[in-house]
């Protein structure tokens, strides 16, 4: 049996009341919210929170390296942090994978990421597939309002009885069309779409042949089908194909864009993720994505999926966020260019230095003195208590919570948002090191708070992108279940 | 191993000190000049005469050269340092163990900044290449923790603690603005420090030590050589430092509440110095108030007020010019500014004046005690370096 043995969805704290570009603007906007990520996240980071969302289920205590036998490690958005260089292979150290796991990025369109998960879930092995987006478009737009920022991981394998598959890859299928519906050239700052009509006169009919196939091959029948979403851009499209599904009524599931919005390469992921989340055992559930064709994937929830907690269900990410205002939407996107503040820029990150702590950077490896047990942060060669030399294990807090034992605000160092909330975190278990916090309103913090780590963008500086970890609040959560 | 200290083995007998400002129109080395020419003059000997150079500056130049350079100094050992903002006072330190040492009858500590020339605001660190992980926080952010966590290890209502702050901060523009070598020369209510905007946490800009260019030079020879130099030498009673490890940065037990090198600075040098009761041995202390909360907790380190008690007794005057002990009575960094590699070397120059009776009479400390204590500290709250010495006019 193969499918999907964890999955996780991440969806960023803020969110644009969508209403909001209406009363600045006078147009565009719409209903709901959508989700827009942080200043310090970019999609390679997003794609770390996920991955690590999906893999925490499998090994609940503290991950000390490697994980569950996983190969690969595929990475799909439109809105690389990098080109030419891999962003798979920063998620990957993240992760801690070793080097034997591959770790690569399938780049570009929209498709490319319901094309790496089809072809994880025909292919053999063990692939985290992970997702992520970052969309928008020029004020006003339809993309403004109707995108959203998100991510989702898929662990895509074989069952096994370390790895138990979650939900059975029942079957699929793949419709490709060459079509100019919707196009971007590299450096643009938005995507232009064709006339409305033609899209959908193309995309209604991919999409039901996509649908019919997969259930074909799946032996099934539209009726027997628990939960389905469909996917895309096109909105009439959408909406249109969710119609002539021929599922019972009420079986359409939410596909997120009232309130999350529409994360582009990740969205199919991210439903899906959504939709094994919310499934019960033996239900059956599909998705339609609708990009440059049509692809169907059908999978039943098997027994383990009782035996399977989501580290953090998309429902409760979707219920527990924050508004941000307009401007501070209009700025993150790059769209307004604030008065930066007057200190210097953060200086280029030392490519070599950063490969050596490769650990410490991107997977929050410290070390821990055999003898007395003092945690380092970050990893020491000689004990701050005792001074024994080079008697040290690594010992990860990427997965620990931690204390606000002080903090501050800093309104003068440089930031993308001003002003920095900073803390001194005691973690558990031991080890203390200062932080920024991150998904946080200043005026809440308190000493004693509870908070979590995640992994942030701090900067750029000559095109290089400094990673690192900061913390966010430990939220309760807030989905009524 | 030990510490034992060089006590009245080395005088201070020339000094001088240019006026700390936004100069605007003067370069390093014409700061480097104005101060080494106002020291060589008061010691009454010429650059030729001095065997040793050791030069202070964070990062305002590189090598001896930055200051041979200015000064034409031929063939002369001329080494620079650097340890953080206590640079200037470690130029001091270098040249008078070298003097003790006998390696040289005469040496001269030079410390200088030109901080000005940046085109930013406030101190900013030379950026060396690393793994972009390391903390980017200004100074006064992570000075900023102290005052909270001062405020609930004591029981101190926080408003009451920014009463006291307010304070500190007051009493250094009142003997500033009292000083013509100051950068600020005015003095502040404390209504206008309360209502400054913030920087960080609740300090605000009446809580920070200005930024200005600046230099200050001192001339050390053997104590028994001192009389031909000056009729009125500063003896050398102490030189300490302690560096950190910085494990306070990492160390759950480090409670933001007290500098640990400091208090070990000071430990140290009052036990070479012979001193019991600092309160009521020193004349004066400058110290660096490079925050209000820092000469808060500076007035335990450095043992002036039991731990916990120190709010009290600056809200009673206690270190007020007219107090029990006058603390920064020439402003402190509140009202001079930092420009690194000079501050320490300010805070000597004080000393200097004040013990010798030669600061303006309407700022003159009237004492009879004879010792004087400067303190200077480099780095941040768990991660510091501190200097402490103690200078006297009265030989052994």
């Amino acid at each position: 049996m193969r499918g999907i043995i964890s999955s996780a969805g991440y969806v960023p704290y803020r969110r644009l009341q969508r209403a909001d570009i209406t009363a600045f603007f006078g147009s565009g906007g719409g209903k709901g919210t959508r989700s827009v990520a942080s200043h310090d996240e970019d999609t390679t980071t997003m794609g770390a929170e996920a991955a690590r969302s999906a893999l925490r289920p499998l090994d609940a205590a503290d991950r000390t390296g490697g994980t569950e036998g996983c190969d690969s490690l595929w990475f799909a958005t439109t809105a690389p942090a990098y080109l030419d260089k891999t962003n798979a292979s920063a998620i990957h150290a993240v992760l801690r994978q070793p080097p034997e796991v591959a770790a690569y990025d399938f780049g570009g369109g929209l498709r490319s990421g319901v094309g790496a998960l089809r072809s994880a879930l025909g292919g053999t092995g063990t692939t985290l597939v992970v997702s992520a987006d970052l969309r928008g478009g020029l004020p006003t737009s339809a993309d403004e309002s109707a995108a959203g920022d998100g991510a989702a991981a898929l662990l895509v394998g074989t069952d096994a009885p370390e790895a138990r598959v979650v939900a059975e890859y029942l079957g699929g299928a793949s419709v490709t069309d060459e079509l100019v519906d919707r196009w971007r050239t590299v450096g643009d700052q938005r995507s232009r779409v064709w006339e409305e009509r033609f899209g959908e006169t193309r995309y209604v009919p991919l999409g039901l042949q996509a649908w019919r196939s997969a259930l074909k091959e799946a032996g099934l029948d539209a009726g027997d089908v628990d939960r389905v979403a469909v996917v895309g851009m096109h909105g009439r499209a959408v909406r249109s194909v969710g119609r002539n599904l021929d599922v019972r009524p009420g079986c359409l599931a939410d596909d997120l864009t009232g309130t999350v919005g529409q994360t582009g390469a990740a969205h199919a992921s991210l439903v899906l993720a959504s939709m094994i989340e919310e499934a019960a055992p033996g239900q059956l559930v599909g998705v339609v994505s609708l990009a440059d064709g049509a692809d169907a994937l059908l999978f039943r929830l098997t027994a383990a999926r009782d035996g399977w907690t989501p580290a953090d269900p998309v429902a409760d990410q979707v219920a527990g966020a924050a508004d941000l205002s307009y401007a501070r939407f209009l700025t993150w996107k790059g769209m307004v260019t604030p008065e930066p503040p007057r200190r210097p820029e953060p200086a280029r990150v030392s490519s070599s230095a950063a490969w050596r702590n490769e650990e410490w950077k991107y997977a929050f490896v410290g070390s821990q003195d055999r003898t007395s047990g003092a945690v380092h942060l970050p990893p020491a060669r000689v004990s701050m208590r005792g001074g024994a030399f080079d008697d040290m294990e690594a010992v990860s807090r990427a997965e620990t919570p931690a204390t606000i034992a002080t903090y501050t605000i800093d309104h003068l160092s440089y930031s993308l948002s001003p002003p920095i909330v900073f803390a001194v975190l005691d973690f558990d278990g031991g080890g203390r090191f200062p932080l920024e916090l991150t998904d946080v309103d200043p005026e809440t913090v308190a000493i004693g708070d509870r908070v979590s780590m995640t992994f942030r963008r701090l900067s750029t500086a000559e095109g290089i992108h400094d990673y690192f970890w900061k913390a966010k609040p430990i939220r309760p959560s807030r989905h009524p279940r | 191993m030990a510490s034992h200290g060089i006590k009245d083995r080395v005088a201070i007998v020339g000094m001088g000190c240019t006026r700390f400002a936004e100069h605007w129109d003067k370069s390093l080395d014409d700061l480097i000049v104005d101060a080494s020419r106002e020291t060589f003059d008061s010691a009454r000997v010429g650059k030729d005469d001095v065997d040793a150079y050791w030069f202070g500056t964070a990062q305002s130049g590189m090598s001896g050269i930055t200051l041979a350079r200015p000064l034409q100094l031929q063939g002369k050992p001329v080494t620079r340092v650097e340890n953080y903002c206590t640079t200037g006072s470690e130029a001091l330190r270098a040249a008078a163990y070298a003097v003790a040492s006998g390696a040289y009858d005469v040496a001269m500590a030079v410390g200088a900044e030109k901080v000005k020339d940046s085109g930013y605001q406030g101190l900013n660190a030379f950026p060396i290449p690393g793994d972009g992980t390391a903390r980017t926080l200004t100074a006064a952010a992570m000075f900023s923790m102290v005052a909270p966590a001062y405020a609930k290890k004591y029981g101190v209502d926080e408003d009451e603690l920014a009463d006291v702050l307010a304070r500190i901060s007051w009493k250094n523009h009142q003997n500033g603005a009292r000083n013509p070598r100051a950068q600020f020369r005015k003095e502040v209510s404390k209504e206008t420090i309360c209502a400054s905007p913030r920087v960080a946490g609740r300090l605000g800009v009446f809580d920070c030590a200005g930024v200005a260019d600046g230099a200050a030079a001192a001339i050390v020879v053997r104590a028994e050589d001192a009389l031909r130099y000056t009729d009125r030498p500063l003896y050398i009673k102490a030189l300490s430092f302690a560096a950190g490890s910085g494990s306070g940065l990492i160390d759950p037990e480090y409670d933001y509440t007290w500098f640990p090198e400091c208090a070990i600075a000071a430990e140290d040098a009052y036990r070479q110095a012979g001193i019991t009761d600092p309160l009521r041995q020193l004349a004066m202390a400058e110290v660096h108030d490079c925050f209000t909360p820092t000469e808060l907790v500076l007035m335990e380190d450095l043992g002036f007020a039991a731990r916990g008690t120190a709010w009290k007794e600056v809200l009673a005057g206690t270190y007020d010019r007219s107090g029990a002990l006058p603390v920064n009575p020439d402003g402190g960094l509140k009202s001079f500014g930092h420009p690194v590699g000079a501050s320490g070397l300010r805070m000597v120059f004080e000393a200097w004046l004040q013990l010798r009776g030669e600061a303006t009479p309407e700022r003159q400390i009237d004492t009879d005690r004879t010792l004087a204590l400067t303190h200077n500290l480099g780095g941040y709250p768990g991660e510091m370096v501190a200097f402490v010495s103690v200078l006297g006019t009265e030989p052994g």
